[in-house]
């Protein structure tokens, strides 16, 4: 059987800042009360255990983040992303293992085409595709799970409130200081 | 298997401006296997109608279903309790599950979300290749299993035409991919089977009046109807 191939995305963690006028329409300043909702999904096997590793040596990363567990982010489905989006969720990651060390051999690879497929969706919908993203880590990495947490907070602070939550007029104006 | 693509987003959204109560309806079968219009791109079609409706501070009320198959009556009925509860209905079905869907439902506004493309082989995991015209008189017994009508872009019966270079067609696909000259791969097919005297046969001009060319067609099995 002839080798699949995959294109590789550019590594995530060099995903360009912000732009303050993105997609979804003029972003004013920074909101410093805006706390940003997001949700994670992780692997069993790499990320969840990281996340494990970082509490236990006791790092910090923002309360923002909400993991749910999955066996293999090869679970993880495009309906898994929109309906966070759509229930209200600021910023949706996926964190698998690093590309190569799936225990499930492909599953990462699968996961990353969905994440990416998925941002072409969000862009149809007028959404900033920056909103979601694809991560890869091992379990050894506790401190690269609290910077990719805390690089992400960042990136969906700066891009404010989704747009679901109040609809577009809503967020622009949110992100505006009164 | 028919094969079917969803229509861009936009187009969508267009079709739908002015509605607040839609069901997207899926098929579970050719529409479901060619990774389109089943169970789950119901359910990311009506996702995503209603995130955008969300983002448009517009009231939207939505979600999906799928008929296991669109395209027959039972499977039509077993929706219609669902169906009943909305006014307009986008189909993710074939054109003819959209159709049996408008005419089951005649009081339904019943829209399309795909574009039916071709009846296409899946060649290989997500990719689906053109390999029948339903032209109603088929020729594969004297082509090697190489359909002209599809695979050849002039659909000639006594081919190749000059345009044949390397194995290749002169036309090139719609994001400029080689095509195979469909008579090459007949000539080397029968070539292999030691039926070269079929490519001195000169083969008639086509009835193809037996194709759509000829009007829609019915086909009636007397013998299969019920008593």
């Amino acid at each position: 059987m002839a080798e699949e191939t995959t294109t590789a995305a550019p590594e995530a963690t060099d995903a360009p800042e912000a732009a303050e006028e993105s997609i979804e329409g003029p972003k004013g300043p920074i909101d410093p009360d805006f706390e940003p909702e997001i949700i994670v999904f992780g692997c069993h096997y790499c990320a969840y255990a990281a996340a494990d590793l970082a509490g236990s040596m006791r790092l910090n990363y923002p309360t923002n983040v909400r993991m749910v567990k999955l066996p293999c982010t090869g679970k993880l489905e495009i309906i898994h992303l929109l309906k966070a989006l759509e229930a209200g969720a600021d910023g949706v990651y996926a964190a698998g293992c690093l590309e190569g060390e799936c225990h499930y051999l492909k599953g990462n690879l699968w996961a990353r085409k969905r994440v990416e497929y998925t941002k072409t969706l969000l862009a149809e919908m007028g959404m900033d595709p920056a909103r979601i993203e694809m991560f890869n880590l091992s379990s050894a990495e506790g401190p690269r799970f609290a910077e990719i947490a805390n690089e992400f907070t960042e990136r969906i602070k700066k891009l404010g409130p989704s747009p679901v939550k109040h609809g577009k007029k809503a967020a622009a104006k949110e992100g505006t200081p009164a | 298997m028919i094969t079917a693509e969803r229509k861009p987003f936009e187009e969508i959204l267009e079709l739908l401006e002015g509605h607040d109560k839609v069901l997207v309806a899926g098929c579970e079968t050719c529409v479901a296997v060619c990774l389109t219009g089943g169970e789950k791109e119901a359910e990311i079609l009506s996702t995503e109608l209603g995130i955008k409706a969300k983002e448009d501070g517009r009231e939207l009320a939505t979600e999906s279903i799928s008929a296991i198959r669109q395209c027959e009556w039972e499977y039509l009925d077993a929706i219609a309790e669902k169906v009943a509860e909305y006014p307009v209905v986008i189909s993710m079905a074939c054109g003819i599950g959209i159709q049996s869907m408008a005419e089951r439902f005649p009081e339904k506004l019943v829209l399309p979300a795909v574009n039916t493309n071709m009846l296409g082989m899946p060649q290989e995991h997500a990719v689906w290749l053109e390999r029948c015209g339903a032209c109603g008189d088929c020729v594969l017994g004297e082509t090697g299993g190489i359909c002209p009508i599809v695979r050849c872009s002039k659909s000639l019966l006594n081919g190749p035409c000059g345009g044949s270079h390397d194995g290749l067609c002169e036309v090139t696909g719609p994001d400029n991919e080689e095509i195979p000259c469909a008579w090459q791969l007949i000539h080397d097919k029968l070539n292999e089977q030691g039926r070269q005297d079929l490519l001195l046969k000169v083969t008639e001009p086509k009835d193809w009046s037996k194709s759509n060319s000829g009007g829609p067609r019915t086909m009636v099995k007397e013998e299969a109807k019920p008593v």
